[in-house]
């Protein structure tokens, strides 16, 4: 079995985890979501680094973004589902 | 000399056994208390004890009006097996030398230790001329006061004090303050001798500590070692430079490896309080007590109050998470904190909260050490509270080593593990694949770990990092 091209910790996430390199813009990538051992299937938006996160739903500012089931931050720049998600879209809500 | 050696040996021995015995004494009374809320829950039988024997249980207390007295002892023994079964890994043994004090190292070092940064040359000189000995030098030591300095000794004592350390030479520009780290090691009942460069020179003071450092190399090197078990065994983790994969799968794979170590009464240590922040509440919850949680929550309330909000200039976004977090798609620090908190297992609750350098007191179980999440700041103070081999799962690929405790890295990340190999001594990329399992990984983790104990060198140990750093709390007078 090919590996997944990304990974969801927990089954109520807003975002997944790129985990090999080389994903373009436009591939349609295969997921797995740890909790619940399910595979699903996504097009990516962008073109993303390994390690980096794709939004498994649009969000727009002010949303807050799922992790691991928990609170990890805020948006700060509307996402489109399969965007990537980093610094540019995604900010912290501590100090 | 050798006489000396097999003295040791004894009284190990005699320790070993007594340990046995007391640890026995606890798995009994554990036993009892599983027994008891068993009969109160009227529960199944855990799967951990056999079934046939379970099945002949539940007969007896169905058909026998007063069973109790007599089931319980076979119940009791059938606990004793527990931990192997329950987590389906066989519980390994390891090699190590039991020191006076009970407490038993991976390694055998002599280490010429300076108290001050003016005497990091002579001792380096005494590493230099006795081959095998070593120094481990360090930028502070002068003029420090008030819990700034007490945190100095307490590093220096706890890192001479350490079991993976036979012998120790302290070295001092001065003779009262190196008589204070010498009397704190000399509490392990550990060969220990300090040397004052004042009065005497450079030149005649390496030449008086070669001679000294020779002879306990000599010493060290007749001592045997004998056969340990998990129990005996401290363990401290921190990751650095996470990336995503981090919190995926190394990480895990570290909790994975303390939750079985816990079960097995191994002492255990995880830190780094402001990489917590965002998941404080959670890591508050894993205290084994509410109270314990709220001393946990006192201490990163402190961390917050009196080292981050006084010095910030921004969201700390720049640092915390680090650019090379953020180069590996860690975006926040709660999201860096999540992942964090992996390493600590699904099940294991710490036990008490120390303070920096502070070795721990509650007996076995897992422990918070309040640290910076600056990785040689934190390992060298995990270092100094006792433990003696550390776990290191990476992302982007921190290559951190400690002078005396050995650091076992592991990555999930496959490009790290790809371009930066000879620093890795642990792939779980194959999680990632879904080619591993958690289970698994932490099997192949509690392997290379016993290895490493055995005396196989980690890949830090052979490229020679000994980051050695002191936390300094505020400038010295």
């Amino acid at each position: 079995m090919a590996g997944p091209h990304y990974i969801v910790h927990d089954k109520t996430d807003s975002v997944g985890v790129v985990v090999v390199e080389g994903v373009k813009k436009g591939q349609m990538l295969t997921g797995w979501v740890m909790q619940g051992n399910k595979t699903v299937r996504m097009k990516c938006l962008n073109t993303i680094p390994i390690g980096h996160k794709i939004a498994l739903a649009p969000m727009k500012k002010g949303d807050t973004i799922l992790k691991y089931g928990h609170d990890i931050g805020k948006v700060v720049a509307a996402i489109k589902k399969g965007g990537h998600v980093h610094v540019q879209n995604l900010k912290t809500k501590r100090w | 000399m050798a006489r000396k050696a097999r003295k040791t040996t004894t009284k190990g021995k005699a320790a070993k056994q007594n340990k046995r015995t007391k640890a026995t004494r606890r798995l009994s009374a554990k036993s009892d208390r599983r027994a008891k809320s068993n009969r109160r829950t009227g529960a199944k039988p855990a799967k951990r004890a056999a079934s046939k024997t379970n099945r002949r249980t539940k007969a007896t207390r169905r058909t026998t009006a007063k069973p109790t007295r007599r089931v319980r002892p076979r119940r009791r023994a059938q606990v004793k097996r527990a931990p192997v079964r329950r987590s389906g890994t066989k519980k390994p043994t390891f090699m190590g030398w039991r020191r006076k004090n009970g407490r038993v190292g991976i390694r055998n070092h002599v280490i010429i230790l300076p108290l001050d940064d003016l005497s990091n040359a002579a001792s380096e000189s005494v590493a230099n001329n006795i081959k095998g000995t070593l120094a481990i030098p360090h930028s502070y030591g002068r003029l420090q006061f008030g819990e700034d300095l007490e945190l100095h000794f307490r590093t220096l004592i706890g890192t001479g004090s350490n079991p993976n350390v036979a012998a120790v030479i302290v070295i001092g520009i001065e003779p009262e303050w190196t008589g204070r780290v010498v009397r704190g090691i000399a509490k392990t009942g550990k060969p220990v001798t300090g040397f004052a460069i004042e009065k005497h020179g450079d030149i005649k003071t390496v030449a008086n500590v070669s001679r000294k450092a020779k002879e306990y190399l000599q010493w060290a090197s007749e001592l045997e070692r004998q056969k340990c078990q998990v129990k005996d065994l401290w363990v401290s983790v921190k990751c650095g430079e996470s990336d995503t994969t981090s919190g995926l799968a190394s990480n895990p794979t570290v909790g994975n490896f303390i939750d079985k170590f816990d079960a097995w009464g191994a002492t255990t240590c995880f830190g780094e309080t402001s990489e917590i922040t965002g998941a404080e509440l959670n890591c508050a919850a894993r205290g084994k007590t509410k109270k314990i949680g709220q001393k946990f929550l006192n201490t990163w309330q402190a961390y917050m109050d009196e080292v981050i909000e006084p010095h910030k200039t921004d969201d700390l976004s720049d640092s915390q998470p680090t650019k090379g977090n953020i180069e590996g798609g860690l975006t926040t620090i709660e999201e860096k904190a999540f992942g964090n908190l992996e390493k600590i297992g699904k099940k294991t609750r710490y036990i008490d909260v120390l303070g920096p350098a502070e070795a721990p007191k509650k007996g076995p179980g897992l422990y918070f050490m309040d640290s910076s999440s600056a990785a040689a700041e934190c390992v060298t103070l995990q270092a100094a509270a006792g433990f003696v081999v550390h776990l290191f799962p990476t992302g982007q690929g921190n290559i951190i080593g400690n002078p005396i405790e050995p650091v076992i890295k592991l990555s999930a990340n496959p490009r790290t593990v790809r371009t930066m190999g000879e620093h890795v001594d642990l792939d779980v990329s194959g999680i990632l694949r879904r080619e591993m399992t958690l289970n698994k990984a932490g099997e192949a983790l509690i392997e290379i770990t016993m290895r490493t104990c055995n005396g196989r060198l980690t890949a830090a140990e052979t490229l020679g990092h000994r980051e050695f750093v002191l936390t300094k709390l505020y400038r010295s007078a």
